[in-house]
C-alpha cells in the first residue's frame, strides 16, 4: 500500500458526509441489534435502498458500521431480557442472563462490549493482511479454480455449517433454482420466464432478501405480539469495571475466539452466529472451570463475543477477493459492490485501491466507535427496549415495501418480497436454513458460467478440472468437504 | 406452520418432475454438450433425491401431516399476522390505483391498531409515516412512488 493511496483513503474517510453516515448507521445498527427479532442481516437489507443514492465509500461504510454495532448490541437484550437481539448472541444468551440474575449484569454487558471491539479489530487486521495477499494469488485463477471455489463454498455452507445437511441441500438447491430464472445464463435462453418481462431479467436479489430476512422476522414477531418484554435489571452501573483484569486472565480465550471467528466468517455460508456457537463450545472444552458454564460465568461470553464480531470482518475476505460471500450479510454486500462499480475480484485492489483501503479504515473506525456508542446504548437500553412493537413493526414493514419497490421502481419487487417472506418463514419453521438458499442465489450464475466455460476449454474432459495445481488442490478439498458426512459417519463407527 | 417432512418430500418430488418435464422444451446448443437445460436438470435431480430421502425420514418419524402454530388459534396474534400478509397483498393490488400515500395510511392504521396500539397512537402514526416516507424517499431519494387517485395533488 503506497503512501498516496493511504492518504487518499484517509481523506475519503474523514469527509464530513462520510462521518455523518457512519454515525447515523451506528445508531441505526445499535437500535436494530438491541431490539429482539431485528437482525444484522435485516439491517443490511434495509440499508440497501438508502445506499443506492450514496457514493461508494459511504454506502459500504454504512453497512460495515451498522452490522458491527448490531452484532454487539444483540448482547444487550440477551443480558436484560434473556432474548438474543440477533442470532449471533443466541449461543450465550442463557449465560449472560444468568449473570444478570446474579447481579453481574454490568460485567456481562461490559465483556460483550469490550471483547466485541477486540474481536472486531482482530478480524479487521486479518482482513487487511490476508485479502490483498490472497488477491495476488487469485490473479492467476482461471474458470477451473473459480468453479472449485464456488463448489467449495457451497459445500462447506451445507456440510460443515449444518447439523442436518439434507435440509441444507434442499435450501441450497432452491436457491440455485431461483438463480437460474431469466436470460442471464451462458446460452442466453429465457428459462422459467413464462413470457413475463419482469422474470426475463432474473429475480432481483434485494427484494428477496428483504422478504426472507425482514418480512419473515416480522411475521414471527407479530405472532408473539401478546408476550410483553420484561427486563431483569433496569439500573446499569459502570460496564468498564474489571475489564482489564478479564483481559489479562482470559487473553488466550480472546485470541482463540477472535481467530476461530475470523476463520468461520471467511468460510462461505457460516457467519457470526455459527462462529459464536462454536467458540462458546470451544471455550467450555478448554476451560479450567467447565462446571461453571451455564451458571452465569463470563468466560464463554468473552470468547464467543470476540468471535462473532471477528467473523463479520472475516466474511469480507472471500467476498472482496473472489466475490464469494462469507455470510448472509456479505451476500447482500456483493450486490451493492457491483452497483457501486467496486466489482469484487482480485483486481479490486488495483482498480479501486483507494476505496477499498478507505473501507478497511471504516472497519477500524467502526470498531473503535463501538466503545463510546456501545456504552451509550447500554445506558439507553431501557428506553430502546421500551419502543412499542405495535408501532415499530408496521413502520419497518412499510420501509420494507418502499425499499423493495425502490430497487427497480416496480411493484414486482414488493410481490417478490411478500412471496419470499412467506417462503422464508415457512422454511425456518420447518428447520430449512435460509443461508444456503441465499448463497445458492448469489453463486448460481457463477457456478454455471465457470463450469460451462471450463468444459468448453477442456473440450468436455472432466479430468481437466484437476490438471492445474491450484484447481486440483481446491477440487480435492471440495470433494473432501462433500464427503465430510460420510467421513464423520465412518469415524463414529 | 410445521409440515411433516414426508409431505415436503412429496412436494419436492413433484417439483422435480415438473422441472424435468419443463426443461425438455429448452433448445440444444449447436456444437455443445451443455445447453440451457443442463443446470436446471441437475437441480431437479438433486431436489428429487432429497425429496425421496425426506419422504423416507418423515415416514419413519410418524408425526401429524401438518401442525398449526400457536398464533393460528385465534386472538390478536392471528389478526396481526393475517393483517401483515393481507395488507401486503392489498398493497400489491391497490398501490398503483389508490397511490402510495393513501394505501400506506390505511395499512399503517390497520397494522398499528391490530397489533394493539390505542387510537391516540394509531392516528398520528398512520398520518405521519407516509409523510416521512414521502419526504425521505420521494423528495430526497427521488423514488417515483405512485400517486394514484391523488395524481392531481402531486408535489
Amino acid at each position: 500500500m503506497t503512501g498516496t493511496v493511504l492518504a487518499q483513503a484517509l481523506s475519503q474517510l474523514f469527509d464530513a458526509y462520510v462521518l455523518w453516515v457512519i454515525l447515523g448507521s451506528a445508531v441505526f445498527g445499535l437500535f436494530v441489534g438491541a431490539v429482539p427479532g431485528l437482525t444484522a442481516t435485516m439491517a443490511t437489507a434495509l440499508l440497501v435502498p438508502v445506499t443506492f443514492f450514496m457514493p461508494p465509500v459511504p454506502a459500504i461504510a454504512s453497512i460495515v458500521t451498522a452490522t458491527a454495532m448490531a452484532i454487539f448490541a444483540g448482547d444487550i437484550p440477551s443480558c436484560l431480557l434473556r432474548m438474543p437481539g440477533t442470532p449471533a448472541s443466541a449461543a450465550y444468551t442463557d449465560e449472560a442472563y444468568a449473570m444478570t440474575k446474579k447481579g453481574q449484569g454490568e460485567l456481562a454487558l461490559g465483556a460483550g462490549l469490550v471483547f466485541s471491539v477486540i474481536g472486531g479489530l482482530f478480524g479487521t487486521a486479518v482482513l487487511i493482511a490476508a485479502a490483498p495477499a490472497l488477491a495476488e494469488i487469485a490473479l492467476r485463477f482461471s474458470s477451473f479454480e473459480y468453479f472449485w471455489l464456488v463448489v467449495l463454498g457451497l459445500a462447506s455452507a451445507v456440510f460443515l455449517a449444518l447439523a442436518n445437511p439434507l435440509k441444507g441441500i434442499v435450501s441450497l438447491l432452491a436457491g440455485l433454482l431461483v438463480a437460474s430464472v431469466g436470460l442471464d445464463n451462458p446460452a442466453g435462453f429465457p428459462r422459467f420466464t413464462f413470457g413475463n418481462a419482469e422474470l426475463a431479467g432474473g429475480l432481483t436479489l434485494i427484494p428477496i432478501m428483504i422478504g426472507m430476512f425482514a418480512v419473515s422476522e416480522i411475521i414471527r414477531n407479530v405472532a408473539t405480539i401478546d408476550q410483553p418484554w420484561e427486563m431483569a435489571q433496569t439500573r446499569i452501573g459502570n460496564v468498564f469495571n474489571g475489564m482489564w483484569q478479564l483481559t489479562r486472565r482470559y487473553w488466550l480465550s480472546i485470541l482463540r475466539g477472535s481467530a476461530l471467528g475470523t476463520a468461520i466468517g471467511a468460510l462461505p455460508g457460516a457467519g457470526a452466529d455459527i462462529a459464536a456457537w462454536m467458540s462458546y463450545a470451544m471455550s467450555k472444552r478448554f476451560s479450567k472451570e467447565p462446571q461453571k458454564f451455564g451458571t452465569g460465568h463470563v468466560e464463554g461470553i468473552i470468547e464467543a463475543g470476540a468471535s462473532n464480531n471477528s467473523a463479520l470482518a472475516g466474511a469480507w475476505i472471500p467476498a472482496l477477493v473472489f466475490g464469494i460471500p462469507g455470510d448472509s450479510i456479505t451476500a447482500i454486500v456483493i450486490g451493492v459492490l457491483y452497483i457501486k462499480g467496486l466489482n469484487p475480484g482480485p483486481t479490486i485492489f488495483m482498480n479501486n485501491a483507494v476505496a477499498i483501503y478507505a473501507i478497511f479504515m471504516v472497519f477500524i473506525l467502526a470498531n473503535l466507535l463501538m466503545l463510546p456508542l456501545g456504552w451509550a446504548a447500554i445506558k439507553g437500553a431501557k428506553q430502546m427496549l421500551r419502543a412499542p412493537r405495535c408501532v415499530l413493526m408496521p413502520a419497518i414493514l412499510l420501509f420494507c415495501v418502499v425499499g423493495s419497490f425502490a430497487i427497480n421502481n416496480s411493484i414486482f419487487g414488493v410481490t417478490l418480497m411478500l412471496v419470499f417472506g412467506v417462503i422464508g418463514y415457512v422454511m425456518e419453521e420447518n428447520g430449512f436454513p435460509i443461508a444456503p438458499a441465499i448463497l445458492g442465489m448469489v453463486l448460481g450464475g457463477m457456478l454455471e458460467e465457470n463450469f460451462i466455460s471450463s468444459m468448453i476449454k477442456a473440450d468436455g474432459r472432466l479430468l481437466a478440472f484437476f490438471e492445474r495445481p491450484i484447481a486440483g488442490g481446491l477440487g480435492a478439498l471440495a470433494l473432501a468437504v462433500l464427503c465430510f458426512p460420510l467421513i464423520r459417519r465412518a469415524l463414529r463407527y | 406452520m410445521k409440515v411433516n417432512d414426508a409431505v415436503t418430500g412429496v412436494a419436492l418430488l413433484a417439483l422435480a418432475a415438473v422441472l424435468l418435464w419443463h426443461i425438455q422444451g429448452f433448445p440444444e446448443m449447436p456444437g455443445q454438450k451443455f445447453g440451457p437445460a443442463w443446470f436446471p436438470g441437475l437441480i431437479a435431480i438433486g431436489l428429487g433425491v432429497c425429496g425421496a430421502r425426506l419422504v423416507y425420514a418423515g415416514a419413519r418419524r410418524r408425526g401429524p401431516w401438518m401442525t398449526l402454530p400457536e398464533w393460528a388459534h385465534g386472538g390478536r396474534p392471528l389478526a396481526a399476522v393475517a393483517s401483515v400478509l393481507g395488507g401486503l397483498g392489498f398493497y400489491i393490488i391497490a398501490a398503483d390505483t389508490l397511490g402510495f400515500h393513501f394505501t400506506a395510511l390505511m395499512l399503517m392504521a390497520l397494522w398499528t391498531r391490530l397489533m394493539g396500539a390505542s387510537w391516540r397512537i394509531v392516528v398520528p402514526v398512520a398520518v405521519l409515516a407516509p409523510i416521512v416516507i414521502h419526504l425521505a424517499f420521494y423528495k430526497l431519494l427521488r423514488i417515483p412512488l405512485p400517486w394514484g387517485v391523488l395524481e392531481r395533488f402531486a408535489f
